[in-house]
């Protein structure tokens, strides 16, 4: 056992950072660390430098372009230097959900067809899942697909359509035998051109004012066969694969990390009272305690990437991975509530998001100005992908016998 | 990055469960802890047997050469079955002065003793008006010709009622709580003007006040360098800190394990009560801390070697944190998710819950260290 970094490894950090440092645009920098997310174009087109430098899908087979020789600790150390400068990460929807889903359960055709556009993201995906009346319990989703020939036509609506506004294309869990014996026997995992007649997005506007989310309709839309991934009404096998991979990014210790030293440098001369916030008391010991869980999680992110090393057969369930989401989630939400403490009275004058202001002198420090808009937009963070209390359900049954 | 166990770990790690697993049954360790030692002699020479006496000594020395992966694993399985015998004063903490204070000589004569169980050690350091403040010495050394006399008082000593020698801090020079002048010296427990009384400590080991009465030492009795032996402590402790979390960590682990077959068993309502969800998130909670506790437990062994004590000790604090939290809480869910029946000395669980509350007070609860960590900016540099 030995939990330190190989010299081999510190030196991929330096090469990682230094790439990053003569790449990364200076708008796109100045934004995310500001804590704002980078635009559209601003995803697009770092992603598309990342894949010409053969980092954005390091995790897929060779052939597909990833790098078989990566260690999933050298993985990590990418991650974490992205999350950490913080510089836009390869689109989740596209490299971390279909994309394997695709290799693992896809056609030649459709990989030959798909993952290149979803590395190089000359495809934008979004992901429908959810649906108003399946949440937690996806597996009770509604929206039909019925085969007509070489066509289904799909009816229903999904919901919380992660930046569907931005999505070519999005992917979509449908009900193709609605007289299963279990609900989850007859689901399909379906392709879908958001440019098919019949699809209309709708804004959701979150109690931050962003617009991140989105209603996705579905009217009578066409949608080829070919466009169905793995067997009809086993959809629900490419779901699972899909939720329980690369379980490490959710933890985000390499944006925390971030966001805590900023946070510090921050509270150093933001006002406390006498003294600056740094030296209040209360704030540093809840500061500190956050700290300290980071540091568990991080451990513990370790703990999970060496099982992750290890040849599949010989791994077995890591009841470490269920921490990451369950802390990642919390410490993330704490860290945004210091930064509410933080920013005090000029918390309250809040983002602009619509650009209203832009002609006029700042209110207010950007960073104070974005505090609690991030700390409402935060909450989301232990209710998706699963929720905490479905976490722990999933706890106990998988680890612990009850 | 690796962590995995090499062969000769797995093997260390297998051994001792296996002995402890035959040998230290609940039944056992009730009946070691009403011997007038409170321990049992014959599990002692059972260790000594394994090698685990003379792990973390060097191999010229007489010692196995191993680090504080191996200590770590030891302390696991020794927290998993909470044994009372004096291991961690003996090995650790007084073993941990010998490696690093003693001299060649010195080491030539006590580590091949150490290693075959015939020499037990203790280490002293707190004083009545002390709490976890190492460098709070009030008991004092003066120098009489080439040796030096002691003077004072250490309490709660562990094992200090059984230990052959016993490590304390005395003064030799400035203020109370100054913290330079501190000298580290090497005291046999039969010495004139040495008197001790032991007692039980709440989680059933041994403690013991120890009254150093104008005690006069030789020369070679201090150990390490007269002024500065605040380093060599903080050395020792980190190292002894980095045991505590491997120990609490094997009872946290053994004490959840336990919980959920409980969980599994017991019945009310005609059904286990584990099949309830908010017992059964709150056992999730429970393992949520437990990994947590695993994973600082794993940090620990890895910085004890460390040889920037700011940086070490940094590191420990956050440690120590984590262990007193996530044992806490483990703790107290442990007997509530039990009810009534953990609340009995009959009932193991009790037992565990004990330990795990000693070891966070040991050298600092949680909360000293927050504050030891916040006094050190925390553990990110602002950027």
């Amino acid at each position: 056992m030995d939990l330190r970094f190989t010299d081999e490894e510190r030196a991929f950090r330096q090469e990682v950072r230094d790439w990053i440092d003569a790449n990364l645009p200076a708008d796109t920098r100045e934004r995310m660390a500001a804590g704002r997310t980078p635009t559209k174009q601003m995803q697009v087109d770092w992603q598309k430098k990342l894949n010409a430098k053969g980092w954005c899908v390091p995790h897929w087979p060779g052939e597909w372009g990833g790098q078989k020789d990566w260690s999933a600790i050298k993985r990590f150390i990418l991650l974490e230097e992205l999350q950490g400068t913080p510089a836009p990460i390869p689109l989740g929807f596209n490299c971390n959900m279909l994309g394997p889903v695709l290799i693992a359960f896809g056609t030649e055709e459709q990989k030959k067809f798909f993952l290149p556009k979803l590395a190089n993201l000359d495809l934008w995906f979004c992901q429908g899942f959810s649906e108003p009346g399946a949440g937690s319990d996806l597996a009770s989703l509604k929206t039909r697909a019925v085969r007509e020939g070489d066509h289904y036509i799909v009816n229903g609506q999904k919901t919380w359509t992660t930046l569907a506004q931005y999505a070519d294309w999005i992917f979509l869990l449908v009900r193709t035998n609605p007289e299963a014996a279990k609900q989850q026997e007859g689901i399909s995992f379906l392709l879908v051109d958001m440019k098919t007649p019949g699809i209309t997005v709708r804004p959701i506007i979150t109690i931050d004012g962003a617009h991140e989310v989105n209603e996705v309709f579905f009217d009578d839309v066409k949608v080829p066969v070919a466009n169905l991934v793995g067997t009809e009404h086993r959809g629900w096998d490419c779901a699972k694969f899909l939720l329980s991979n690369e379980r490490t990014g959710q933890a985000r210790v390499g944006a925390s990390k971030d966001r805590i030293r900023r946070l510090k440098l921050i509270a150093q001369n933001a006002p406390g009272g006498e003294r600056p916030m740094i030296e209040d008391a209360r704030f540093r010991e809840r500061l500190v305690e956050v700290e300290v869980q980071l540091k568990a999680l991080e451990m513990t992110t370790m703990r999970v990437l060496a099982d992750e090393n290890r040849q599949l057969s010989e791994r077995k369930p890591n009841p470490a991975s269920s921490v990451l989401k369950i802390r990642g989630t919390e410490i993330q939400q704490a860290i945004s509530d210091l930064y509410v403490m933080a920013a005090g009275p000029y918390g309250m004058v809040g983002a602009d998001p619509d650009g209203d202001r832009w002609n006029e002198p700042e209110l207010a420090p950007e960073w104070a100005t974005l505090a609690q808009p991030t700390y409402f937009n935060w909450r989301k963070q232990s209710i998706y992908g699963g929720s905490n209390e479905i976490q722990k359900n999933i706890m106990a049954k998988a680890f612990l016998g009850l | 990055m690796d962590f995995d166990l090499s062969e000769d770990q797995r093997l260390l790690q297998d051994s001792l469960t296996k002995l402890l697993a035959d040998k230290y049954k609940f039944e056992d360790r009730k009946r070691f802890m009403k011997s007038a030692t409170g321990w049992s002699q014959e599990m002692w020479e059972a260790y000594a047997d394994l090698g685990l006496f003379g792990l973390p000594f060097a191999e010229e020395d007489g010692g196995f050469g191993a680090g504080p992966v191996e200590v770590m694993l030891m302390a696991e399985a020794m927290g998993g079955a909470i044994t009372l015998e004096p291991w961690l004063a003996t090995v650790v903490m007084g073993g941990g002065f010998i490696r690093h204070g003693a001299s060649a000589a010195q080491r030539a004569a006590m580590v091949p003793e150490i290693a075959a169980g015939k020499l037990k050690l203790a280490f002293g350091y707190t004083e009545p008006q002390s709490r976890h403040d190492l460098h709070d010495v009030a008991t004092t050394a003066k120098q009489d010709g080439a040796g030096w006399v002691l003077e004072g008082r250490k309490g709660v000593v562990l094992h200090g009622d059984v230990a052959d020698q016993i490590v304390v801090t005395a003064r030799i020079g400035g203020a109370r709580r100054d913290k330079s002048g501190i000298g580290v010296f090497l005291v046999p427990a039969n010495a004139k003007g040495v008197s001790r009384r032991g007692y039980p400590t709440t989680d059933g080991l041994r403690g013991a006040e120890i009254t150093l009465d104008r005690v006069s030492l030789p020369a070679e009795a201090l150990l390490g360098d007269a002024g500065n032996g605040l380093a060599l402590v903080d050395r020792v402790v980190d190292e002894t800190m980095a045991a505590l979390a491997g120990e609490a960590v094997g009872a946290m682990d053994a004490l959840h394990k336990l919980t959920l077959d409980y969980l599994r068993t017991r019945k009310q309502f005609g059904r286990p009560i584990g099949s309830f969800q908010s017992l059964q998130h709150r056992a999730a909670e429970m393992m949520v801390s437990l990994e947590e506790a695993r994973s600082m437990a794993m940090l620990a062994a890895m910085m004890a070697g460390e040889t920037d004590a700011v940086e070490r000790r940094r590191q420990m604090s956050a440690v120590k944190v984590q262990i007193g939290r996530s044992g806490k809480f483990l703790g107290q869910s442990a007997i509530q998710l039990h009810g009534g029946i953990a609340m009995t000395m009959e009932y193991l669980g009790g037992h565990y819950f004990k330990r795990i509350t000693t070891i966070d007070t040991m050298f600092g609860d949680a909360d000293h260290h927050l504050s030891q960590l916040m006094a050190m900016g925390g553990l990110n540099q602002a950027a």
